[in-house]
C-alpha cells in the first residue's frame, strides 16, 4: 500500500505534493536537479493564449518571511507550451495540472478547450485570481456570478476535471467557492496571493514596479489554512491547498483543515529541494501522528 | 550542474566600508568553470530573511575547493552572512548562470574590464583566467569614495589598473567613461560588470567593439523558473526577453534593450 496516494477528480495523485503554478516554471529548470516523477503532480506555469511578456522590472521584494511578486502572467502562449513545455513533460511520470488563464470568457475557454486535450493533461486550474494583470484574472475571482458563469463556460469545452483557483482578496471567500462549485468545478485550489505593498525606504515609493504585488510564503500560511478550514465546511468538492507550504508539517495542517492535496510555491526559491524532501518526510510525520495513511488526516479539524 | 551544498566558511574579513570577503570550501567549486557565473545564498535555516542571495564569484581555487566571493554587507541578509565565522556552513545553491566568455579573445590581445562598485569582483576572476590564456587586460575600477576600494593591490599585480572615484577621494574623480575618454586605451574587446546606467554608457563608448556585460537584477529562484529577473531585448536576438539568472548574467553588448 502506497500510504501517501490520494484520489481526485481526475488526478490519481501518489502523493499529495504539487508545486504550485507560477513557482515551478515548466519544469524543466528544476528537472536540473531531480527527477520531476517523484513529484504528485505538477502545476504548470499559468498559459494565456497569446505570448505575454509581463509586467515591468523589478518584479519582487522580499517581506517578512515572505515575498511580493509581480510577474503578471509571463508565458510563451498557448501554442508554444502545447508544441514544447507539455511534450517535454511527457518523459515523466507525473500528472499536469494545466493553469489556464485570460483576460475575457473567450480566451479562458480557447485555452482550456485546447490545453484539456493535451495527453498528460490531467486537470484544468482555472486562474481567476491572479492580482498582477489589469484586465481578466482576479475580475472573474471576486464576483460569485463572474465566477459560476465562468467557470461552467470552461467545464463546458474541457476534456478533464476543472480546478478554480481562488483568490483571498475577498470578503467572503466561501460565497465564491459555492458559486464556483454551482458552476460545475470539479474542485478548489486556494490560496491565490494576497495584495500587498513593499516600499523603499530612501524614496517612500513602492519596491515592485507594478507598485502592488501578490504576498505568499510562510507569512501568509495562517490566513490560508483559516480559508480552507472555512471553504472545506462548505463545499463537497475536493480543495488543493497552498500559501505558505514549507515543510511536512505545513501539508499535515492543510490536510487537517480539509485539504486533500498540497501545493508549494515560494518555499521552491527557498530550498529548490524542497517537494522531494517533504515527500521523504512524510510517513515519518503519518507514524508520529498514529496514522497509517494520509488520508486519514485529511479533514480532522472538523471532526 | 547546478548543486546545493552546505559549504564550510575558511575566511571572512572586512576589506573596505561595508565590503566582506568571504572564502568558502566544498565540493560544488570543482563545477565553477567559468568566471562570472554566481552562486545563490541562503543565509540562515529559518524563513527570515526568507529568499536566497545572488552574490558573484570573485576567485575560484580548484586545487584547495575553494571560491571567493565579495559582497556588500547592507540589509538584513548580508549582515548575517557577514557574522559567519570559520567552520560555520553557508547554504550555497551554485554555480548558476552563464559567466564572461574567455574564448572570445585570442593570446597576445588586449581586454579591457570595467567595474562599478560591488560589480567589480566577478573580474577578477576573469583577470586571472585572460592572463593564463595570455591576454593583456587593462583594469578600470570605479567607486564612490576611497573608503569603498577593493582589490587595488589584486588587480595591479595582475596588470594596469585605473580607479575611479565619484567624490575624487582616490584616483580619478567622476566616472569610468570620464576616465576611458581622457586615457583612451587601445584594446581588443571589453568585458564590464557594474550599475546597469554604466553598462549603457560603455555600449555607447565603444559601438564598435566586441564586449560582454554581466546584468544584475532582483531575483527569487536563481535557476530561471520565477520569471522575476528577466529582462528586454534588441533586435540583435530573436528572443523576446532573457532571464538574467539563466540565460545571464553575461550578455554580448547589443542583446539587452538598455
Amino acid at each position: 500500500m502506497n500510504r501517501l496516494q490520494v484520489e481526485l477528480p481526475g488526478l490519481s495523485l501518489k502523493n499529495p505534493i504539487i508545486p504550485a503554478s507560477g513557482c515551478f516554471g515548466f519544469g524543466q529548470e528544476y528537472a536540473q536537479l531531480y527527477d520531476l516523477s517523484k513529484l504528485g503532480a505538477i502545476m504548470i506555469k499559468a498559459t494565456t493564449l497569446e505570448t505575454r511578456s509581463g509586467n515591468p522590472t523589478p518584479r519582487v521584494a522580499e517581506t517578512a518571511a515572505g515575498m511580493l511578486n509581480a510577474i503578471g502572467l509571463q508565458n510563451p502562449g498557448l501554442e508554444h507550451v502545447l508544441a514544447h513545455e507539455l511534450p517535454w513533460l511527457e518523459k515523466y511520470d507525473v500528472p499536469i495540472i494545466a493553469n489556464v488563464a485570460g483576460t475575457e470568457t473567450a480566451d479562458y475557454v480557447a485555452v482550456a478547450e485546447a490545453i484539456s486535450k493535451a495527453p498528460n493533461v490531467h486537470a484544468l486550474e482555472l486562474n481567476i485570481s491572479c492580482p498582477n494583470v489589469k484586465c481578466g484574472g482576479i475580475q472573474f475571482g471576486t464576483d460569485p456570478k463572474s465566477a459560476s458563469d465562468l467557470t461552467a463556460a470552461v467545464k463546458a469545452v474541457s476534456d478533464v476535471p476543472v480546478y478554480v483557483k481562488l483568490s483571498p482578496n475577498v470578503t467572503n471567500i466561501s460565497e465564491i467557492a459555492k458559486a464556483v462549485e454551482a458552476g460545475g468545478a470539479d474542485g478548489i485550489t486556494m490560496i491565490n496571493t494576497l495584495i500587498g505593498m513593499r516600499l523603499h525606504p530612501k524614496t517612500g515609493k513602492p519596491i515592485i514596479a507594478n507598485g502592488t504585488g501578490g504576498l505568499s510564503g510562510p507569512a501568509v500560511k495562517p490566513v490560508a489554512i483559516r480559508m480552507v478550514h472555512e471553504v472545506s465546511r462548505n463545499v463537497n468538492i475536493p480543495i488543493i491547498g497552498m500559501g505558505g507550504v514549507a515543510t511536512a508539517e505545513d501539508v499535515i495542517d492543510f490536510l487537517s483543515v480539509g485539504a486533500s492535496a498540497v501545493a508549494v510555491g515560494t518555499a521552491n526559491f527557498v530550498d529548490p529541494f524542497v517537494c522531494p524532501n517533504i515527500i521523504e518526510a512524510l510517513p515519518q510525520k503519518l507514524d508520529e501522528l498514529g496514522y497509517d495513511k494520509l488520508t486519514d488526516v485529511i479533514g480532522r479539524s472538523h471532526r | 550542474m547546478i548543486h546545493q551544498e552546505r559549504m564550510q566558511v575558511v575566511r571572512q574579513q572586512q576589506i573596505a566600508e561595508d565590503i566582506f570577503e568571504l572564502t568558502l570550501t566544498g565540493q560544488l567549486v570543482l563545477d565553477m568553470k567559468q568566471p562570472g557565473q554566481f552562486v545563490h545564498i541562503r543565509v540562515t535555516d529559518t524563513f527570515e530573511p526568507l529568499l536566497r542571495r545572488p552574490i558573484s564569484i570573485a576567485s575560484i581555487n580548484h586545487e584547495l575547493l575553494q571560491f571567493t566571493m565579495i559582497y556588500r554587507a547592507e540589509g538584513r541578509g548580508m549582515t548575517i552572512l557577514s557574522a559567519k565565522r570559520p567552520g560555520e556552513e553557508v547554504d550555497v545553491l551554485g554555480p548558476l548562470g552563464h559567466g564572461f566568455p574567455v574564448e572570445e579573445i585570442e593570446p597576445g590581445q588586449t581586454a579591457l574590464l570595467v567595474g562599478g562598485g560591488i560589480g567589480v569582483p566577478p573580474l577578477y576572476q576573469l583577470s586571472k583566467e585572460l592572463h593564463a590564456k595570455g591576454v593583456r587586460t587593462i583594469h578600470v575600477l570605479g567607486f564612490q569614495s576611497e573608503n569603498n576600494v577593493f582589490y587595488e593591490k589584486e588587480f595591479s599585480e595582475l596588470d594596469d589598473t585605473y580607479i575611479v572615484t565619484a567624490d575624487g577621494s582616490q584616483g580619478t574623480k567622476g566616472f569610468v567613461t570620464d576616465l576611458l575618454r581622457d586615457k583612451a586605451p587601445e584594446f581588443d574587446v571589453f568585458y564590464s560588470c557594474g550599475p546597469t546606467p554604466m553598462l549603457g554608457a560603455l555600449e555607447q563608448t565603444y559601438p564598435d567593439k566586441k564586449g560582454f556585460l554581466s546584468f544584475e537584477e532582483r531575483m527569487g529562484c536563481g535557476i530561471g523558473a520565477c520569471y522575476a529577473c528577466v529582462c528586454n531585448t534588441t533586435d540583435a536576438t530573436e528572443k523576446e526577453y532573457l532571464k538574467i539568472c539563466s540565460d545571464g548574467p553575461v550578455f554580448p553588448r547589443g542583446v539587452v534593450k538598455l
